[in-house]
């Protein structure tokens, strides 16, 4: 069977989550063959070799994260050339993405983006994405080249299966274009102690109706060991930051429970949510959009209610 | 400084967006369209280097004859001329051939210093065009600014990357994306709308790209779309009016769904 490539996203060897979907969602499709760059290899290996990880290509690049878009591809790229993948998976987010681009030019291949399922199938893999605001479910399959598909974090839940992959050192030689765009600096994200919002089971939103208090919001979450995010609302009147954005433009999330405090359910914010397994609203005004999707409303003041569910939560744990 | 700014016609969100039944492609003829929103602040940013300095904006689009609206919308913000690739055969374009097609309309554009664009459209929301152009025109690509500065033929920002915030520097010519925390895109003026029309827009079709129609189109997209649905409506569930005691029926209802 030929290998199903997955590009490794991780942090000195810190293997995000949302890899291990890919390594799982490969597994359906063939023998996972896991791509690392850069530094952490031996660090990676616990966690590739958990979710069964059949090869790991290691492609030696010190310098890489000096790096942005360009030698990732060539190094996709090299070892799609040795290896002849039959599906390269990636995940879904701004840098793997256009690492994703350059690899379906530089290979003639077609592309998938923002896939929510990926299932085996007679002509090769089928994809699900979730279209226009969550309002469509559309099919599809790439038809020319090796497939090449991106897939959206929380796609699916991700199953360990060990495995005793072996190692293969590629070495690549990168253009002189690879090396154009400097990362001259970087500084990580505020670390809040909470979940990825990315990767989040469950997530509290606020919105305008929190007037910029986003104590209950954060209490409530963390009650529930949950991931907080703001509507584009809340963030443009400067009340959290933009990275923490769920909506068109922000993060488009699809946790298991996503609560919306004070949030009324614009457009913008339903095309970033309302993928969500289960909703909850909580909002002042009984007519708000926002209702129209929640599973569950409370019609009420939020700064009553989150604190009162923060503390019920909190005495039910004991 | 010569400054191409991609643009995109879409459908408007806030009308129904649909498919075409028979083939699933973007109904983008018997819907609303105009400028992707994510766009204008590509265009702003651009205003923005002129207004300091010195550039020519040529605003280059692709799209069904309604798209020469939101060329007329980025000319109304006060870039100076436009491209039009308008040619029936591109109907139903994968990200793939609208990229090709671009790149070649930029190479028959000629010089530029940077191509800049939007963070993705709001429509099919890939977010690929860019980086496939910077690939087939063999240039640098930097996306996801949120400021930029350009300076000394080179091209330094802020890149807002989804685990860290990156400070990039890339060579011009470039392919620079921007996304919508950079700048607060203006509003055109009166004064904008009545210059926009006196101000050249050029329509190009396939041919003069050189593109063959083999290339492009539904027919020579690599991806197939089998099936679209429309999600079923989410129902409306159980709504309570707080009496007091909200905070304890939402945890009872998060309790049944075993979240607690």
């Amino acid at each position: 069977m030929s290998p199903i490539l997955v590009l490794v996203d991780h942090h000195d060897g810190v293997v995000r989550k949302s890899t291990t979907e890919l390594l799982t969602i490969a597994r359906r499709l063939g023998d996972p063959a896991a791509v690392v760059i850069g530094h952490g290899l031996e660090k990676a290996m616990g966690t590739l070799a958990a979710y069964g990880a059949a090869v790991v290509y290691d492609v030696d690049a010190p310098d890489i994260d000096d790096y942005l878009i360009v030698p990732r591809a060539e190094a996709m790229v090299a070892v799609a050339e040795k290896v002849q993948p039959s599906v390269i998976l990636l995940t879904s987010n701004a840098k793997s993405k256009e690492i994703a681009a350059h690899i379906a030019v530089k290979l003639g291949s077609g592309i998938i983006t923002d896939a929510v399922d990926v299932q085996p199938g007679p002509d090769g893999p089928i994809t699900t994405q979730s279209v226009f605001a969550g309002n469509y479910s559309v099919q599809a399959r790439v038809t020319t080249g090796t497939p090449v598909i991106t897939v959206k974090p929380n796609a699916t839940t991700p199953e360990e299966s060990p495995s005793s992959p072996s190692i293969e050192l590629v070495e690549v030689t990168f253009s002189d274009l690879a090396r154009a765009v400097r990362v001259t600096d970087h500084a990580p994200r505020e670390r809040t102690g909470r979940p990825d919002l990315n990767e989040a089971a469950i997530i509290v939103s606020g919105g305008r109706g929190t007037g910029g208090d986003f104590g209950p919001v954060e209490q409530l979450a963390d009650a529930m060991g949950a991931a907080v995010g703001a509507s584009r609302a809340a963030v443009d009147s400067g009340w959290y930051p933009h990275a923490f954005q769920i909506g068109q433009t922000g993060h488009v999330v699809s946790p298991q429970l996503y609560v919306a405090a004070g949030i009324s359910g614009a457009i913008q914010h339903r095309a970033g949510m309302q993928t969500s397994k289960t909703i909850v609203a909580i909002n002042k005004d009984e007519e708000a959009p926002i209702l129209q999707l929640a599973d569950f409303s409370v019609v009420g003041d939020l700064f009553t209610v989150l604190p009162q569910a923060a503390e019920e939560i909190k005495r039910r744990q004991g | 400084m010569k400054i191409v700014v991609l643009c995109k016609f879409v459908p408007n969100a806030i009308s129904e967006r649909r498919f075409v039944e028979d083939d699933f492609t973007t109904d983008r003829v018997g819907v609303d369209g105009l400028l992707s929103e994510l766009d204008e602040y590509a265009v702003e940013e651009a205003m923005k280097i002129k207004e300091s300095g010195d550039a020519q904006i040529t605003i280059l689009t692709m799209g069904p004859p309604a798209a020469a609206d939101a060329v007329r919308k980025a000319l109304q913000m006060g870039a100076d001329a436009g491209v039009h690739v308008v040619d029936d055969t591109l109907r139903g374009s994968d990200a793939l051939a609208t990229s090709l097609v671009l790149a070649k309309a930029l190479e028959k554009i000629g010089e530029y210093d940077m191509v800049m664009c939007g963070m993705a459209s709001t429509d099919g929301e890939m977010g690929v065009v860019p980086a496939m152009i910077a690939e087939r025109l063999g240039v640098p690509h930097v996306g996801y600014l949120g400021d930029l500065t350009v300076a000394d033929g080179q091209v330094t920002g802020r890149r807002d990357g989804d685990a860290a915030i990156e400070y990039v520097a890339s060579p011009l010519p470039a392919v620079v994306g921007v996304t919508d925390q950079i700048n607060d895109p203006r509003y055109p003026s009166f004064k904008g709308i009545m210059a926009a029309k006196k101000r050249p827009v050029q329509t190009w079709s396939l041919a003069d790209l050189g593109v063959s129609a083999e290339e492009v189109g539904l027919s020579a997209a690599w991806t197939v779309v089998d099936a679209v649905a429309k999600r079923p409506p989410r129902s409306h569930g159980e709504v309570v009016t707080d009496d007091g005691d909200g905070g304890k029926r939402l945890v009872e209802f998060l309790s049944s769904q075993k979240f607690v």
